[in-house]
């Protein structure tokens, strides 16, 4: 499915303030080639902010006319190229447009960059689309969806991107628990061997989905890495049954030996950034 | 059924009138009874329609324009940076101005024909449009925004793709509010200079004092502006299908 070969996306020294409060300063993150990696925090602590410049969409903040004294850092890859422009991202919201068709939002990048006649790209958009399971429903526009079809359809527009690095933001958390654990499975499988970054509130879909997982806390935020399969990373000490690759059972006993200790975890965090407030 | 409550309306207005003249015993020439004016509309069908002629040319070319220049003048602004800079200014003051008090200029630079109450008319609905699809414009969801910047759109085609389509409803909005007042334009166009219209005959009528005339014409002057109106809503429904559906 991917043409380009998955790259490993660095981010140094990464420093970002908003109204003159630091939210993160000095900041590293990596994340491997091939490997989802998810970032988990209390709400508040910046994630969405780390992810957004990851995605090059973060704005300078602070500085007069739009520059800030500090360079808010750049990802780059692997040759030190920065990965704008090979990043898809995926929100919250299905931010899906609600005159267009589902093809149509589907095809909306190709039609951004004027590529939507090319043949092969609408095939694509189509075989994406049967792919996420709304085969038949390609004319049909987002209001006669259901939110967790939509977001399906917000999955066959990230996906058609065709980007090495996947961006994603809480996209399952506005959806019911079923369609929640379907989509979790369908992300799954449609984005092995790409660069995820999935940022998420919630320790069980971290633990179903992550081959990585990196807790956000403090304020300035700090990262921690709380499980990483390659690097025998593991947060309970106690040898909690090994965890099987991804998208993982919920009811596996390594799943949920490592759910309680990531919840204390993420609790903590919370407590600390209120005793900040 | 809205055909229905809109004839039982109309019915009860004409009813209320006829009670009032029938009541108060009030004078022909102050106000006549719907019936003295139906004898009118008959009687002078072919003034009224030639002179209804001439104002609904007038109402419509308005419209066209006004609308032209609206949508032009907003994508201007939302597009060119410094067009937003030097014409948004003017575009606020101009509506300082009172259109009205435009009208006997336009006449003595336009003369008494259509010119001047094409442009009364143009200039009463190309603010309304506008500010309506200017705001439209501006007022883009920025979650679309964002995914178009890491899909690597340019900003022409950003606004072609996400920011126009986003911003028909607003235009809708402005349209309905232009066909609204686009009547008001001509009809005092006409009032101030004019050979023919229907503005001008309700002026000549109100001299002669056949005020049956007057309300004749009046009463077409407010059936076509209906008409018109409903005509623009529904073909903006249409236009507009995913509309409908939300909510």
């Amino acid at each position: 499915m991917t043409t380009a070969a998955p790259i490993d996306v660095r981010l140094h020294a990464a420093r970002l303030s908003y109204r003159g409060a630091v939210i993160f300063d000095d900041l590293d993150l990596e994340l491997p080639a091939g490997r989802t990696t998810c970032l988990l925090g209390p709400s508040g602590v910046g994630k969405t902010s780390l992810l957004r410049l990851i995605a090059g969409l973060a704005e300078n903040h602070g500085g007069k006319d739009g520059k800030d004294s500090g360079s808010p850092g750049a990802a780059v890859d692997r040759d030190g190229r920065t990965v704008q422009g090979r990043v898809a991202y995926m929100a919250q919201q299905d931010l899906l447009l609600p005159w267009a068709s589902v093809l149509g939002n589907v095809l909306l990048g190709p039609r951004l960059r004027g590529e939507d006649r090319d043949p092969e790209v609408d095939g694509k958009a189509r075989s994406l689309i049967e792919q996420v399971g709304l085969k038949g429903r390609e004319t049909d526009l987002p209001v006669r969806l259901s939110g967790g079809m939509r977001q399906r359809v917000a999955l066959a527009r990230t996906l058609v991107e065709d980007r090495p690095i996947v961006l994603m933001d809480e996209p399952f958390s506005a959806l019911d628990a079923i369609t929640r654990f379907a989509l979790q499975e369908l992300a799954a499988r449609l984005l092995a061997e790409r660069t995820v970054l999935l940022v998420t509130h919630d320790p069980l879909e971290a633990l179903r989905l992550g081959h990585r997982i990196i807790v956000m806390a403090g304020s300035p935020a700090r990262l921690e890495t709380a499980l990483d399969v390659d690097e025998d990373v593991d947060g309970d000490a106690g040898g909690p049954a090994k965890l099987p690759p991804p998208p993982r059972d919920p009811g596996h006993a390594g799943v949920l030996a490592r759910q309680a200790d990531l919840l204390k975890r993420l609790a903590r965090a919370r407590q600390k950034l209120v005793d900040l407030a | 059924m809205s055909v229905l409550r809109g004839l039982a309306i109309f019915l009860g207005l004409v009813a209320a009138w006829q009670a009032l003249v029938t009541l108060t015993g009030v004078d022909d020439f102050i106000l006549p009874g719907p019936l003295a004016v139906a004898k009118a509309l008959a009687a002078h069908w072919d003034l009224l329609a030639e002179n209804a002629g001439v104002t609904i040319l007038e109402i419509l070319l308005g419209l066209a324009l006004g609308t032209l220049l609206g949508v032009s003048s907003a994508l201007l602004i939302a597009a060119f940076r410094p067009a937003r800079d030097w014409l948004l200014p003017v575009l606020v003051v101009s509506q300082a101005v009172p259109v009205f008090a435009l009208a006997p200029i336009l006449v003595l630079w336009l003369g008494y024909g259509l010119a001047s109450k094409v442009a009364m008319a143009t200039l009463i609905i190309y603010f309304p449009v506008t500010a309506a699809f200017y705001d439209g414009l501006k007022r883009t969801e920025p979650g679309w925004l964002d995914l178009a910047r890491t899909m690597g759109g340019g900003r022409l085609a950003v606004l072609r793709v996400i920011r126009i389509p986003a911003a028909l409803p607003a235009l809708a909005s402005g349209l309905r509010v232009a066909t609204a007042v686009a009547p008001i334009g001509a009809v005092v166009g006409e009032w101030v200079g004019s050979s023919a219209g229907l503005g001008y005959l309700m002026l000549q009528a109100n001299a002669r004092l056949q005020i049956d005339l007057m309300f004749a014409a009046l009463f077409v002057l407010a059936v076509f502006a209906v008409l018109l109106y409903f005509a623009v809503d529904r073909s903006l429904r249409l236009a507009l299908p995913w509309l409908a559906e939300e909510t």
